[in-house]
């Protein structure tokens, strides 16, 4: 069946939701939320732990509770979210084809089109770590699902690789929930997880930290009995003779996040090769026209206050690109300089309606440095702060006059 | 009504049950695994060869050149994923040159169609990513490639359908003849048969002992593979294959039948025919030959490696026929590479053998392999609308990384050898063999499992029995933790 | 009796290492701090240090179970206490979001509400 709809917003977690009213309150009404699980939500679904929205809502909620904000206000509002549909394409000309049992197949032609689809783990063959392919080896957020959305625990004595906050979260929950967890192991000299989470999910619990280590051997025929852990040098290679042993029946991976742009790919969206995510303007549209991203499939933000706020804006430029009052015009392009990887937008528009915030992560930690940015060779904008570390997001904003008089490409550093 | 045993479920065992599955026989399959294809033929390259690389006059040239010809047409009819991309085998030296030259000499003897040795501009024209270093290469257009495992797959439901049983988890501990009947000893009890079958693999060396036979000795050889994603472009149509050396055909580059990459494989002797771990050494040794074909060849999109151990017999041929000493007792021992390729012809041969060995009479109905639909991932949009207009559960997509549906999975755990774990939903569907690995459908395919199977979500494994994916409820996990652990 | 404890201070990347000087149950001194907050920090989590508990719930009649909070921060010598009475604890549908499911738990005059509802 093939249908039309101005608005099509594929994925229903926090990104997807924030889009939907955005575009809503716009006055946009013919459209659709693609939602593949059951329940909207998405990630934060399985997030039980607190610590979300303090920037947006002023207070600490937990994952379902700060979806469910999202959630009610959409119902509230009366946007359709159709759940368990899987969209399968995305064409160039932004035609969205989906399935579900209830609907069958189907083509939607998209006035526009807002990709939220979020962001996927990096698995253990993506790390090419030797051993056994035993029962036993999960990603941190698929032992999470399992243990916080059916109940169920994957394992009792666990290592964990990567101290991302996932990583740690769940170091605390299989804890809490009577495992013994012997190690969190990270291959970089520092932990990219937050200090808070650092403290309350590793050290009230005794669990030592292993910074510059890596697993380099999984063991066990059927399920997993240990794993080998090696110091790394300099060059992140283990270092002979510093391996020790634990034994243990889990070992989960918090090692990375990667947006998930399998459809953005069959659109020919351009990508960019450091964030994985589209490359976007400052209204978050993509090289497709009528094609936008927010949230962690156009980069992995820390905090997901942040996707709200940027997933607001997508809307926003979405509901004006289907009335057509979508500027475009004469754009600079953002690069990455000294200790910065991956600035989100990565072209601005001169007549941008506001200021812009340029977001990206710095390359390694920093003290009482400096983020400058930029516009040839000309300083418009700096800002100092105590500490800039990978496992945060830094950002910087630009003021709608700034940009108005931008002439030349930009370059953002820190240092 | 004779009773046939056949020791082994995988690709060569499933070949014979089902050819012998048109006699009037009554036949099982023992596999000591839990499913079948667990061995070998699990984790191989995946390739059907033509025959070039077998030394005329052998059962390994026979048999490959018979087996490649005939699986056009059987992959079409037991509906397996079959390509004929052909190959190359590349020169990098004028003495690998010399190679190709024989390899074209043997090829030729063996009656395989269409070799030549193309030269540089050539070879550049056909596969532009070739590295600049390659001189030459022999062309072999009737290569092909096909899912080891799904065909191995096929093979067991074409056989279950036409009245073979198999009898998984049943691992063979002994076995007497007693001048009548053989006394097969199992995991599971004793069995009795009037013919044994030993199409064990690795083990196929011990049986054929067992079964009266010379000593025969079985090398284990380790081989690890690396697997990656979909490429935007696939970087080589062909399999390339460097020049042979007496440990097997060197690290290969191939696309897959799924349209992955595979890379490898090692050639390692090792002791432990079960020992399918991956190491780093041979890892990186894939890679660095890999790259020798393959210049531009990353590792970022690696999905997976792997490894599968191939029983080397160290005579060098394969074995097949009857066991000598006229006691009712069959062989296909020694199926090393090109063991694949070769199966269906050997599955024919020996069940030709037994069947005028044994008095078999030609059943007066056999089945044929019921149609079975396209992957819904391969579907176009008339006939996805019409998948789950049908089938209602198609419109629910588990594994996103594949695309495979919730009435693929249950179909799957459905069929005659159907799947019981997550490893075996994985290799009949392809759920959990894309870029995540499993890790957003393998819950819900645990519970799929869980739901066909009547069991509990804690009995669901990996794979074999010890792989329990879930260890219980998290109030179960809280029994017996101290309140003051801290 | 004097004591003395490293600590992590949390409330910024800088995480700065802190030496803080107990004597008799009372922080006389905090050192290794960037700024106020950490010192404010130091004296609350060497005093009184309490912890958010966060789990899931069975609900019956339900295949999934529902998450679960404690309204407030509880000491965190009472976590374990707290894991305990939830593992013990069983909802009975429909459980609304900010429904008590433990109440007063384990005498911290809290209580543990459902973040989520099952109905």
């Amino acid at each position: 069946m093939r249908t039309k709809k101005e608005l099509v917003i594929i994925g229903g977690g926090p990104a997807g939701l924030a889009a939907a009213i955005a575009a809503w309150e716009d006055g946009i009404r013919d459209m659709v939320v693609l939602e593949r699980e059951h329940n909207p939500g998405g990630i934060l679904r399985q997030c039980i732990h607190n610590g979300f929205g303090l920037h947006r809502f002023g207070e600490e909620l937990t994952g379902p509770e700060y979806a469910q904000r999202d959630i009610d206000k959409a119902l509230e509002l009366g946007i359709p979210i159709a759940c368990d549909t899987t969209v399968l394409s995305l064409s160039e000309d932004r035609v969205v084809s989906c399935v579900s049992q209830k609907e069958g197949y189907q083509e939607i032609e998209a006035g526009a089109v807002i990709l939220a689809m979020g962001c996927r783990e990096r698995p253990r063959g993506a790390l090419g770590t030797p051993g056994t392919r035993c029962a036993g080896v999960y990603t941190a957020g698929t032992a999470q699902k399992f243990v916080n959305l059916e109940g169920f625990m994957p394992g009792k004595r666990v290592v964990i690789l990567g101290s991302g906050d996932i990583g740690l979260i769940m170091a605390r929950r299989m804890t809490l929930q009577g495992a013994k967890v012997l190690a969190c192991v990270e291959l970089m000299p520092f932990s990219s997880g937050l200090n808070r989470n650092i403290v309350q999910c590793l050290q009230d619990y005794n669990i030592p930290l292993y910074l510059s280590h890596t697993v380099t051997r999984i063991d066990g025929r059927e399920r997993l009995t240990g794993v080998a852990v090696s110091e790394v040098g300099p060059d992140r290679k283990p270092i002979p003779g510093t391996e020790q042993y634990f034994e243990c029946d889990t070992l989960l991976l918090s090692v990375g996040l990667i947006p998930e742009n399998e459809l953005s790919r069959t659109a020919h969206v351009h990508l960019s090769p450091v964030t994985s995510g589209a490359e976007v303007d400052d209204s978050l549209q993509t090289s497709i026209p009528g094609i936008f991203a927010c949230g962690n499939v156009l980069h992995v933000h820390d905090l997901v206050d942040y996707v709200s706020e940027e997933s607001f804006k997508a809307g926003h430029a979405a509901a004006a690109f289907v009335r057509g009052n979508l500027k475009v015009g004469r754009t600079v392009k953002v690069r990455d300089g000294k200790g910065v990887r991956g600035t989100v937008p990565q072209s601005i528009r001169l007549d941008a309606e506001d200021g812009v915030r340029l977001m990206f992560r710095p390359d390694a930690v920093y003290k009482n440095a400096t983020v400058r940015v930029l516009c040839g060779e000309r300083e418009i904008a700096k800002r100092r702060q105590m500490i800039f570390t990978p496992g945060e997001m830094a950002v910087i904003d630009l003021k709608k006059e700034i940009v108005k008089g931008l002439d030349a490409d930009l370059t953002v550093e820190v240092g | 009504m004779t009773e046939v045993l056949i020791i082994g479920g995988g690709v060569v065992g499933c070949s014979v049950a089902r050819a012998l599955s048109r006699y009037d026989a009554r036949v099982c399959v023992l596999e000591a695994a839990y499913d079948v294809s667990e061995g070998c033929s699990k984790a191989n390259s995946g390739i059907v060869h033509a025959g070039y690389d077998a030394v005329p006059g052998t059962l390994k040239a026979k048999y490959n050149v018979a087996g490649a010809r005939m699986y056009p047409a059987l992959c079409r009819e037991l509906g397996v994923p079959y390509k004929q991309n052909g190959a190359l085998v590349v020169a990098f030296s004028e003495a690998d040159r010399g190679t190709l030259v024989k390899l074209l000499e043997q090829g030729n003897a063996n009656g395989v169609e269409g070799l030549e040795i193309v030269e540089q501009d050539r070879l550049r024209e056909m596969e532009p990513e070739i590295a600049p270093e390659a001189i030459a290469a022999l062309h072999v257009p009737t290569s092909g490639i096909v899912s080891p495992y799904e065909m191995t797959y096929a093979l067991a439901d074409h056989a279950a359908i036409n009245g073979v049983t198999f009898c998984l988890n049943t691992k063979v501990e002994s076995i007497a003849y007693d001048g009548e009947k053989w006394h097969v000893l199992t995991s599971q009890g004793e069995k009795t048969c009037d013919v044994l079958v030993n199409c064990a693999g690795y083990m196929s060396g011990v049986f054929h002992e067992a079964m009266g036979g010379e000593p025969m000795e079985i090398i284990h050889r380790r081989g690890q593979y690396y697997i990656l994603d979909h490429p935007d472009h696939m970087p080589f149509a062909r399999t390339m294959f460097q020049c042979p050396t007496k440990m097997g055909k060197g690290i290969l580059v191939a696309p897959t039948v799924h349209d992955n990459v595979l890379l490898g494989p090692t050639a390692e002797d090792i002791d432990d025919p079960l020992d399918t771990q991956t190491t780093a050494d041979g890892l990186e040794s894939v890679l660095s030959a890999a790259r020798l074909t393959w210049p531009k060849l990353s590792v970022r999109t690696a999905v997976t490696n792997f490894s599968g151990v191939r029983a080397h017999a160290a005579g060098g041929d394969f074995v097949v026929g009857p066991v000598a000493g006229n006691r009712h007792a069959y062989e296909a021992a020694g199926m090393e590479s090109p063991g694949l390729s070769a199966a269906p012809a050997v599955g024919e041969a020996l069940s030709e053998m037994i069947a005028e060995g044994e008095g078999l009479q030609r059943k007066a109905e056999w089945k044929p392999f019921p149609s079975r639909p396209k992957p819904f991932n391969e579907m176009n949009a008339e006939e996805r609308t019409a998948a789950v207009q049908t089938y209602p559960l198609h419109g629910n997509i588990i594994c996103r990384c594949e695309v495979v549906t919730e009435q693929e999975i249950r179909d799957a755990i459905r069929r005659p050898v159907g799947a019981t774990t997550v490893d075996g939903v994985k290799r009949r569907t392809r759920a959990g063999m894309g870029r995540c690995q499993g890790g957003f459908c393998s819950p819900r395919v645990t519970e799929i499992l869980a739901e066909e199977l009547g069991v509990d979500m804690t009995c669901i494994r990996k794979g074999a029995p010890g792989s329990e994916l879930l260890c219980g409820t998290i109030q179960e996990s809280m029994k017996g933790v101290a309140e003051d652990a801290d | 009796m004097a004591e003395e404890r490293v600590i992590t201070c949390i409330n910024c990347p800088m995480g700065c290492r802190m030496t803080v000087t107990l004597e008799d149950g009372k922080v006389v001194s905090v050192s290794g701090n960037t700024c106020k907050r950490g010192e404010t920090y130091a004296h609350q989590e060497c005093t009184t240090p309490v912890r958010m508990v966060t789990a899931v719930v069975p609900v019956e009649g339900s295949r999934l179970p529902c998450s679960v909070k404690t309204r407030q921060p509880i000491p965190k010598a009472l976590i374990p206490a707290c894991m305990k009475v939830l593992s013990e604890t069983t909802l009975k549908k429909p459980v609304h979001a900010g429904d008590a499911v433990a109440v007063n738990v384990c005498g911290t005059g809290i209580d543990v509400i459902a973040t989520r509802s099952v109905l």
